[in-house]
């Protein structure tokens, strides 16, 4: 199956002084040549050492190639991956040179694949060949490693379980983006989603312990080890175990309004004890709206006499500034403010209006909306709130400054983020699809607030990594935008970052 | 007559034979085959002779000769030279050639009048040829290649030469050897026509790897068609020369 093409032309039109040893036809003999074109294309094939016929693998389930020694890779059906991949796999084609090489249609179930390739070599003295030849290649299915270890149970050696007991998943969206950005999500097998938390399970155990370190390193975290004895050898004295690391994060987020423990304010300062949680890194800040005052708590003094929040962020409501008068107390970006407010839920129906007095006096103005708690018709069971002083307590604590946005702008963000590929867990064999309904909604009602707080807080930008999304037709809306929330802050675009490579984990 | 033989599986049977119009040289080999094939064609008409030279087998390579005389290099042991001077008739001169060439054959093309040697040989030798082969001696290259004894086969009908001998040169050495030249290949190709081929007047064997287009050359120039002798090497040599000149 294969046929020549005569390079040189020129046989003929020397002198002839020889004749061919072949088939006697008189040729010029000064080249060199001692057998005619024809009597070489004949007699000589350059393809002798090349296999018509070779072999390569394929995993069915992840659908990649095999490019020996090891690595598997993915590429299309008459791709340049994949023909770079089957001449890779051809032996002998280093002793020629390579001109064309381009697939010949096959249909696809056959599993094969099939490939003209056109050679040139040296067939004797002087003389080039040009040869072309069709090589079939039968696509083995095996399964990957990557594929088999997915399928095969207990090929982890460790887990590091986090768990965070509150009802929203900011901090674990933060989380995500923390890990995306410092790559620490490198060596899991995989990622799975549970309720309250995210597993992480790794090959090796030094994998997890690296990852503890990480997280101890960025939030406020109680770890602890347990292991598992899967096998162990008496007479070699080598025993196999399986560690588990549960890793429990401060269930005070930013934001939440927390009521201290009467020891622990005398000890952070003499810190008033109602407080808001301003900012949560691996310890958690605490600031006192009312007099400035900040105070750090270590998350090992936090996990020795734990207390929960008092209020979080869903009992947040919407009031309306009404005056501002600044007391002359600013430190660093608060400044301490009276500030006259009322519901947003009673405007127009009554005339409340509260006087107290907030760390948000330098971006509140009359006329703004902000976000706080409203203590006064609140009823907590809690212990540590009711050994407050009755008297003490005013009846709203302010939190942050609230832009109204219409919903269609989400849709619209010039930045994204990027995610983590995880496996959701089963719980209890739920396939309501209602409960799935609601579940997906409040993650994604989740992730829109985490966008929100992360366009507001520039702080908290700047841990993380933003991307640059792929041009989204926003021209159309903009007229419209331009009355409505011209307030709300925006990413400037020098912050974001151009999208090089896909981190998902199904590429690593 | 053209015949194929084969020494020992090798192809190049003008290094293990030399075949003048007088006698034979023949390396001693494991089996009688090759012999045979000689024997075969000569018969009773012309001695034929088992011998080494130097100790080696490659006979057809270290000597040189003709009609009437043999050459043999400095390296022959007496032995060898007693065994030669019993077998050959006494019409043959044999000598010594202090040569530091001492690869006769490669260097020494004869017929029985005239020899081309390699332009580096000492005047001693080229006065050693003219007396003892009584021929005229040509310092000559042949395409080229010094080793005029390899890239070319001589008789007194006609010779062989190498296969990129441009026809200016072919001219050259036929008005020189006073014969009628062609260039070719012997053994399917082989450009190394004095050591894939030995050649009397009457008798050329080649290797066994010879095609029929290179075993009519052979013939053809050489003569050695019984029937029709003349035309179709005439012919073909002018087919070759003057229609493509």
């Amino acid at each position: 199956m294969s046929n020549y093409t005569q390079l040189d032309q020129s046989a003929n039109g020397g002198v002839a002084t020889v004749l061919c040893c072949n088939c006697g036809t008189p040729m010029d003999g000064s080249t060199g040549m001692i057998m005619c074109y024809d009597c070489i294309k004949l007699t000589v094939d350059i393809t002798q050492g090349i296999p018509r016929e070779a072999n390569i693998s394929f995993c069915r389930n992840c659908e990649r190639f095999l490019q020996p020694p090891g690595q598997w890779m993915r590429a299309e059906l008459e791709s340049r991956e994949l023909l770079a991949l089957c001449l890779r796999r051809l032996k002998g084609l280093n002793k020629v040179r390579l001109v064309d090489a381009s697939f010949i249609w096959t249909e696809p179930h056959s599993r094969r694949i099939r490939i003209k390739i056109t050679v040139q070599g040296e067939a004797m003295t002087n003389t080039i060949v040009e040869q072309t030849f069709e090589v079939e290649y039968v696509v083995i299915a095996m399964q990957c490693p990557d594929c088999a270890k997915s399928y095969t149970p207990n090929t982890w050696r460790a887990t590091v379980q986090i768990r965070q007991k509150v009802p929203h998943k900011r901090t674990f969206l933060y989380l995500e983006q923390l890990i995306l950005r410092h790559n620490a999500h490198q060596d899991t097998v995989s990622i799975q989603e549970s309720s309250d938390g995210l597993d992480f399970f790794y090959s090796q155990r030094n994998h997890a312990t690296k990852m503890i370190d990480f997280l101890t390193a960025v939030v406020p975290v109680k770890s602890k080890r347990s292991e598992e004895l899967v096998s162990q050898d008496i007479h070699s004295g080598s025993s196999t175990y399986k560690f588990a690391f549960s890793v429990e994060i401060v269930p005070i987020c930013r934001d939440d309004l927390v009521v201290l423990p009467k020891k622990l304010a005398n000890s952070l300062g003499n810190i008033s004890r109602l407080v808001i949680c301003s900012k949560i890194s691996n310890m958690i800040q605490f600031l006192d709206p009312f007099t400035l005052q900040k105070a750090d708590l270590q998350a090992p003094i936090y996990w020795r006499e734990p207390f929960p929040s008092l209020c979080d962020i869903p009992q947040l409501i919407e009031f309306i500034v009404l005056d501002v008068e600044p007391t002359g107390d600013v430190q660093g970006k608060y400044v301490l403010a009276d500030i006259t407010v009322s519901r947003e839920a009673d405007m127009g129906i009554n005339d409340n209006s509260y006087y107290i007095r907030s760390h948000l006096g330098g971006i509140l103005h009359p006329g703004d909306s902000c976000l706080g708690y409203f203590l006064e018709n609140s009823n907590f069971n809690s212990d540590l709130f009711d050994s407050l002083n009755d008297s003490n307590i005013p009846e709203v604590v302010l939190v942050k400054k609230h832009y109204p946005r219409k919903s269609k702008k989400s849709k619209n963000r010039n930045w994204k983020l990027k995610r983590m590929a995880r496996e959701h867990k089963e719980i209890g064999g739920n396939d309501d699809s209602r409960q799935a309904k609601q579940d997906q909604e409040r993650a994604e009602r989740d992730y829109e607030l985490f966008l929100q707080e992360l366009e507001e807080d520039d702080e908290m930008r700047q841990a993380i990594n933003l991307y640059k999304a792929s041009a989204p037709a926003r021209q159309a809306d903009e007229e419209s935008e331009m009355f409505d929330d011209e307030d709300a802050p925006e990413i400037a675009i020098d912050e974001l970052l151009d999208e090089l490579d896909d981190m998902n984990l199904e590429d690593n | 007559m053209a015949t194929r033989t084969q020494f020992e599986n090798s192809n190049e049977v003008g290094v293990f034979s030399k075949l003048t119009n007088s006698y034979a040289l023949v390396a001693v080999g494991g089996s009688e085959n090759f012999y045979s094939a000689f024997e075969a064609e000569l018969g009773d008409v012309i001695p034929i002779v088992h011998s080494t030279i130097a100790g080696t087998r490659i006979v057809g390579r270290m000597t040189a000769g003709n009609r009437r005389g043999l050459l043999v290099p400095t390296q022959t042991t007496d032995q060898e030279l007693m065994h030669l001077r019993n077998s050959l008739p006494d019409t043959v001169k044999i000598q010594r050639v202090e040569e530091r060439l001492s690869a006769l054959g490669n260097v020494i093309c004869c017929n029985d009048y005239v020899a081309l040697v390699h332009p580096d040989i000492e005047r001693e030798t080229e006065e050693l040829i003219a007396d003892v082969l009584g021929v005229e001696v040509f310092r000559q290259t042949i395409a080229g290649n010094v080793l005029v004894g390899s890239y070319c086969s001589l008789s007194n009908q006609g010779g062989l030469v190498h296969p990129q001998t441009s026809i200016q040169d072919q001219d050259e050495l036929s008005s020189l050897l006073q014969v009628p030249l062609v260039a070719g290949t012997v053994n399917r190709g082989s450009a190394v026509v004095g050591a894939g081929m030995v050649v009397n007047d009457w008798l050329a064997v080649t290797g066994s790897d010879t095609t029929a287009p290179e075993n009519l050359v052979v013939e053809s120039i050489f003569r050695l068609q019984n029937g029709k002798p003349d035309d179709i090497s005439h012919n073909l040599r002018d087919t070759l020369i003057e229609t493509y000149s």
